[in-house]
């Protein structure tokens, strides 16, 4: 079991997104994260723990510790 | 029906994908453009309808303001065929195109593609034929690309794949057509339509599918590595049509080893009596 680290007088949550550690408030979702990132509003598509998140889905999502996050987009490509 | 009708309906005859029509039988890839306006004015030429892209990892926190592939090709205006470009495994081309299919608004048209090795990108039929099983059984629109094994094109139509897309020669390595024979076997067998996809180098090598009964042709990097890409997508336009153009009009039979005036015997000049 891990718990919420505690970094000054802050807890925060660790998650992995696209493979880099990004610590954010325990309580926050996915709507909240993705405007962290600059990606809110963005055409992107997100998995967590291999699960698809539907679009519709991202308020209300809530992250928990040692979430693994997937976030993609359209490149170009053959 | 008089002639011009006939000759205007067959100018017409759109290309049909899983129950949609397209005019153009020229479907373009997106990567190794310098930048998306580039890739945007090359599909432009291309006259291309439906464009494949590839699904990656967003760069987080870097350059969050940079145009996006879909705002230069929009799927507004365009087909956007997601792929699994990258994929060696049944499961991971799932997976993307499952993530696509969310990017997407729920389209499920895909380009299915499960690569063998690194080095020669070949399809791994088992693994796509594996992957094509679960995508249709999912409700995806399969276009599928493999190699010129008319058997496995078999299989995967069975399967329910939308199109069947055998690769000319090698990923990028513009060889051209390497096994005519093959191809026409596989066109011969299909109730769908066979796209060649990969090893198209230049615009001949379009004519030539096209000629042989493909329905379509997808490239990239005949176009995108091009001394000058755009010159080449509008050739690549006319090769296309010509080569359709050619296959409907049916060819001349071949008369081999032996040659016949295209000009009247008759009412010839007698030769000068010295």
């Amino acid at each position: 079991m891990i718990y919420p680290r505690v970094i000054g007088v802050f807890k925060v949550i660790q998650l992995s997104v696209n493979g880099q550690i990004q610590r954010v408030e325990p309580g926050v979702d996915l709507a909240r994260l993705l405007e962290k990132l600059e990606l809110s509003g963005k055409r992107v598509a997100v998995e967590m723990n291999g699960e698809i998140v539907p679009r519709s889905r991202y308020a209300g999502t809530r992250l928990t510790e040692g979430d693994a996050l997937e976030i993609v987009v359209a490149v170009g490509g053959g | 029906m008089n002639a011009p009708t006939r000759l205007a309906e067959q100018l017409a005859d759109p290309l049909r994908i899983a129950g949609r029509a397209y005019r153009s039988r020229l479907l373009i890839g997106t990567g190794k453009y310098r930048d998306f306006d580039e890739t945007r004015r090359a599909v432009e030429a291309s006259g291309a309808e439906i464009v494949t892209v590839a699904i990656r990892r967003t760069n987080i926190g870097q350059n969050t303001d940079e145009p996006s592939l879909l705002e230069a090709l929009p799927p507004s205006r365009y087909t956007i065929l997601p792929n699994t470009a990258g994929c060696y495994s049944a499961e991971d081309a799932v997976r993307t195109l499952r993530l696509a299919r969310e990017l997407l608004d729920g389209h499920d048209l895909v380009k299915l593609e499960v690569l063998g090795d690194p080095d020669t990108l070949y399809p791994n039929v088992i693994e796509t034929l594996k992957a094509a099983e679960t995508l249709v059984r999912d409700g995806f629109k399969v276009m599928v690309y493999t190699s010129d094994d008319p058997i496995v094109a078999r299989q995967l139509e069975n399967i329910g794949c939308v199109a069947i897309m055998p690769l000319a020669s090698l990923i990028g390595s513009g060889m051209g057509i390497l096994n005519p024979w093959n191809l026409e076997l596989i066109i011969g067998n299909a109730k769908v339509p066979v796209v060649v996809d990969a090893g198209v180098g230049t615009a001949s090598d379009a004519a030539v599918a096209m000629e042989l009964g493909c329905d379509a042709v997808l490239m990239n990097t005949a176009v995108a590595k091009a001394q000058n890409p755009l010159l080449m997508a509008q050739a690549m336009k006319k090769a296309v049509e010509a080569g359709r153009e050619a296959f409907l009009a049916g060819r001349m039979p071949k008369k081999l080893y032996s040659a016949s005036p295209s000009s009247p015997a008759a009412g010839l000049i007698p030769p000068k009596v010295a």
